[in-house]
Order: C-alpha cells, then structure tokens, then sequence
C-alpha cells in the first residue's frame, strides 16, 4: 500500500462514517471543497498517525498547511521520507 | 471551628443506644469482634485515658482495628484524622502538621515510619484488651477526611459525627439487624457512611480487604448473611464480572460515588432483582445529598430548590450545589480556602443537564474534552457505551490532535460472559449505538478493547489528567 492510496482510502472511510459527500477525489481538490470538515481531518490524521506512525502536522516545525488533496499527499509522502 | 458542649453523644453511646449489643459484630477478612465485648475491653489495651483531648492520626491498615479505634476515640479526642491504606507516605507530615496531630493510632510494631514525629503511639488491634474503659465523651469530636483527589496533598475536610450522621436519622430502621458491607474503605466518606450506618442503626458490618480478591470478599460477605451492600458503579461493574455477586442476596444495593448510569442500574436490578437499589449523591465535602431509588438514573427537578428536608439543592453554571447540615465544616489548614460561597452552598463540581423534569449528571467540571471548540464529557459518552449488553466498562478520554486540539477515543472492557467476541463488529455496533445519540463530535473516532480499566483506591474510573 502506498502512502496516497492510504490517504485516498481514509479519505472515502471517513466521509462514510460521517455521513459525508465526498467530492470525486484528484490532486487539485481543494480540502475545503472535499466534503470533509475539520472533525473528519481531525479523525484522518489521527489514523494516518496510527497508520504510517508519522504526524506531520504535529512534528514539522514550520508547514505550509496544504490546501489542495495532492498537498495533503505531499505533505505525508515528504514527511514519511525524511523520517 | 471548635464548638465544647457539655456530654456530647459520642457513636459508642448512640450506638449502644441501639441495642442488641451482643448480637452485633465487626467482621474482617482475618479477625472478627462482637459489640458487646467492647463494653468491657478495649482495642487500645489500656491507654485510651492517654488519647482525651488529643488530635489522634489513625493509621491502621486494616478497616477492623480502624473502625473500633474510632468507635473508641470519638467524644474522647478532640479531633480524629481518618488515614487511608493507599495514603502516600510522603503527605504524612504535613497532615500532621496542619491537623496538630498529637498521637497516633496504629497497628503494631508501633515503631510505624508513619508516626516517627509524633511522640504518643498507641497501639490499636482488634485482639481486645480487657479492662473497665472510661467511655465518658468529653469531647465534640471533630473528624478529619482526606480527599481523594489524584494530584497533591489532599486536603482535610472537617466534620462532625452530626455531620456525618445527618442522611442517616430515620434512614435506618433500628433494630433491623441489618449486615451491612461496602467495597469502599471506611476511611472514605462512602464508606464510613455505611460503618456508621450500621452503627447507628442497630446492624453489623463486614469489611473488606486490600488484600482480598473481590470475588472472595463476596463469597465471604455472603457466608456472613450481608444485607445491605454499597459501592461506586465501577466497584459494581468490577463486581458483576464475578460469579460470585450471586453469592449474595442484598435486600439493599446503594451506588455512590461516580455517576450511576442506567446501564449499570439494569444490571444490578436484573441480578438482585428483590433488592431495593438506590443511588446516592453524596461527597466529602458536600456531605450526603439525596438517594433516588426509582431505578433510574439521575434525580427528579422536584429535589432542587427549598424543600425542608433540611438540604437545599440548586444548580449554578450548569453544576449542582447543595446547602445542608451534613456539608463539611470546612477545611482545616492556614489560610484555609472556603468550602462553602456567600449563601453557604457547596459547589459540587457535577455537572447537570435538565431534560423533561429530570437532572442528568454528564461529568465533572474538570473532566470536559475540548473537540475544536466543541465540548464532551467523557461520562456522557461512556453511558452510551455502557449500554451494550456486550460491555462491562468503558474509559473515555481525549487523544490529541492538531486539527482539532483533541479527538474523543474509549478503551472499552467487553463482558465475556456475554458470549462476544472483542470483534470489528462489536465495534461498529457500539459506534453506530453512539451516532444514533450523540453530536458528531462525541462519538469515539477509534476503540480499543483492553482486557481491564484501572479503578483507583477510592473505587472511582481512573482518569487520566487532562
């Protein structure tokens, strides 16, 4: 399993289990038109952190918060290298 | 504080004012006395004389020579400070020095670490010593309970056998020989409230033991004819995972403590389905508030508000407050911080919801997880989760997160005997049980099946700090 289809499964699980439509998921979705809302990012990175053990939200010290579904993966692809 | 009437009535006289002296006994896991033997023997051999007028530690590891010591001492010291088994050892010296311990009641040898500042070691077992003791009360005695709280030195709160005894007047049926035993220790509130209870009422008392598995306390407390039995919810959820609750047969099931849900209510109705079960409000500081025995959880709007019975409750900010004659005096200590506000009224720290006529408790005020803005209390969400016939327990808590600051996760204990597999399942059965009555941002975002959850000495969930 790669890290993106990781993320593109929890993406659909979560918006499952929310009760949320999820938008037709590409690298220039915007997170903000995905569907999901914070709770449902909240639960994703929690589990991507159970997942790939890694958090980069929490451990980089200075992020550009990603906006778009393929900053989300590179943001994870990047930190999954370095770690 | 200090309040010197002439001959105060002190639990010996008013529980020898009872009667049946020699058909009433202290039960303890390796010892047992009969009432009437301390009416011409002693627990401290012969130096009770030594202890009037004094602030006297009692530091017994045991709840039996405990609970003769303070059947002895009270009306005779002038302040009792109640010790509890699992009291770390460091706090001791500043509860001596705050309280002005000068002796201290223990078990042999006496040359306890406990005690080492303090020059008058008395030396208490439930061996008698025969003698004629003086059981003149001279003093109002003021009784000394420590918090259980989890961080710090606790604080001592004060009361008075008046105090104490203030839910209990016509509470009881004299004369009923009643057997009563509690899961709780006796040096806490919950428990002393059942010593004295059966004390004042006429009955008998079995203890239990640190040292003793629950499942055999039961058997034991069984063998022994209990009658009356209490304990906190998670003390019972531990309790109904043994075979052994059916050794018993209660008349009288109580629940304090902790917030008793209607999932654990159930359960104790459909195991002791002859038993009256009540559930009390009741804490250190605020003393003994109500009971509900309506098999329901939390407790009519009709108990709040001016009702002359002597407690007056009322909510404020959402958290429950109560004005009566059984809250605390105060607490002991310089400068001590007020127990009670302006009107008298101790802040519980509960937090209630009104729905259709009825009070809800939904957690402490110090427990709320903060979901992006969004509040939960951990104990709302575990009522729900405690209502699936495959669970015995569950613990709510807060795992961090950086979108949100926190997200909401349960550790949940399953009930084998239930015939359930801890499966993925289960899970989502419990999950969708928790959509169908929860905000979104309360249901658990994952669960864990953990094969125990840690209850702390004073009987309560532990909970990890915020």
């Amino acid at each position: 399993m790669s890290i993106r289809s990781d993320i593109t499964t929890l993406f659909e699980q979560v918006a499952k289990e929310q009760d949320r439509k999820l938008a037709p998921l590409s690298d220039d979705l915007g997170l903000l038109e995905s569907g999901l809302d914070s709770l449902c990012f909240a639960i994703i990175v929690a589990r991507l952190e159970d997942v790939l053990g890694i958090d980069p939200f929490s451990t980089a010290e200075d992020i550009a918060l990603p906006v778009t579904m393929g900053g989300f993966i590179k943001l994870y692809e990047n930190a999954a290298a370095g770690a | 504080m200090k309040m010197r009437q002439p001959a105060p009535e002190s639990l010996w006289h008013r529980l020898s004012a009872t009667g049946n002296l020699a058909n009433r006994w202290l039960c303890g896991a390796d010892a047992s006395l009969s009432l009437e033997a301390l009416t011409r023997a002693s627990s401290l051999g012969s130096r009770l004389d030594e202890l009037r007028g004094r602030s006297v530690l009692v530091t017994t590891k045991d709840q039996l020579p405990a609970s003769v010591a303070l059947i002895e001492l009270d009306g005779i010291a002038r302040r009792l400070i109640l010790c509890p088994p699992d009291l770390p050892p460091e706090y001791v010296p500043s509860i001596i020095a705050t309280a002005s311990v000068d002796a201290v009641v223990g078990e042999p040898p006496a040359a306890e670490p406990r005690a080492d500042s303090v020059a008058c070691f008395v030396t208490c077992t439930a061996s008698l010593a025969p003698g004629a003791p003086d059981r003149r009360a001279g003093e109002q005695t003021e009784w000394i309970l420590l918090t259980s709280g989890t961080t710090g030195v606790p604080k001592l709160v004060v009361h008075s056998l008046s105090s104490l005894a203030g839910a209990i007047e016509g509470a009881v049926t004299r004369g009923s020989r009643a057997v009563w035993t509690t899961f709780y220790d006796i040096r806490r509130y919950g428990g002393l409230q059942i010593l004295l209870r059966a004390m004042l009422g006429g009955g008998s008392m079995v203890f239990s033991s640190a040292r003793e598995p629950v499942a055999s306390f039961l058997v034991r407390a069984g063998k022994c004819g209990v009658t009356h039995i209490s304990g906190t919810p998670s003390h019972w959820r531990r309790a109904l995972m043994s075979q052994s609750t059916r050794g018993i047969a209660p008349c009288y099931v109580r629940l304090s403590g902790e917030i008793a849900d209607q999932a654990i209510l159930d359960h104790l109705r459909a195991t002791y389905p002859q038993a009256y079960i009540a559930h009390a409000f009741a804490s250190t500081e605020a003393g003994v508030a109500f009971d509900v025995g309506d098999g329901l959880t939390g407790f009519p709007a009709s108990l709040t508000g001016e009702l002359g019975t002597g407690v007056e409750m009322r909510v404020a900010d959402g958290s429950l407050r109560i004005k009566s004659s059984r809250t605390a005096h105060g607490y002991l200590g310089s400068p001590a911080e007020p127990l009670h506000d302006a009107d008298g009224f101790v802040d519980t720290g509960d937090m209630v919801e009104l729905r259709s006529g009825r009070y809800y408790f939904v957690g402490r005020r110090g427990g709320i997880i903060n979901i992006g803005g969004l509040k939960v209390h951990p104990e709302e969400v575990e009522a729900v989760i405690n209502r699936h016939p495959c669970v015995q327990m569950s613990l709510v808590k807060a795992r961090k997160n950086p979108i949100t600051g926190a997200i909401v996760v349960a550790d949940i204990v399953v009930d084998t005997a239930a015939g359930a597999p801890a499966s993925e399942g289960l899970k989502s059965e419990i999950l969708a049980a928790c959509r169908q009555v929860l905000a979104r941002h309360k249901v658990p975002t994952a669960i864990r099946f953990v094969p125990a959850l840690e209850v702390s000495a004073s009987g309560k969930l532990a909970r990890p700090h915020a």
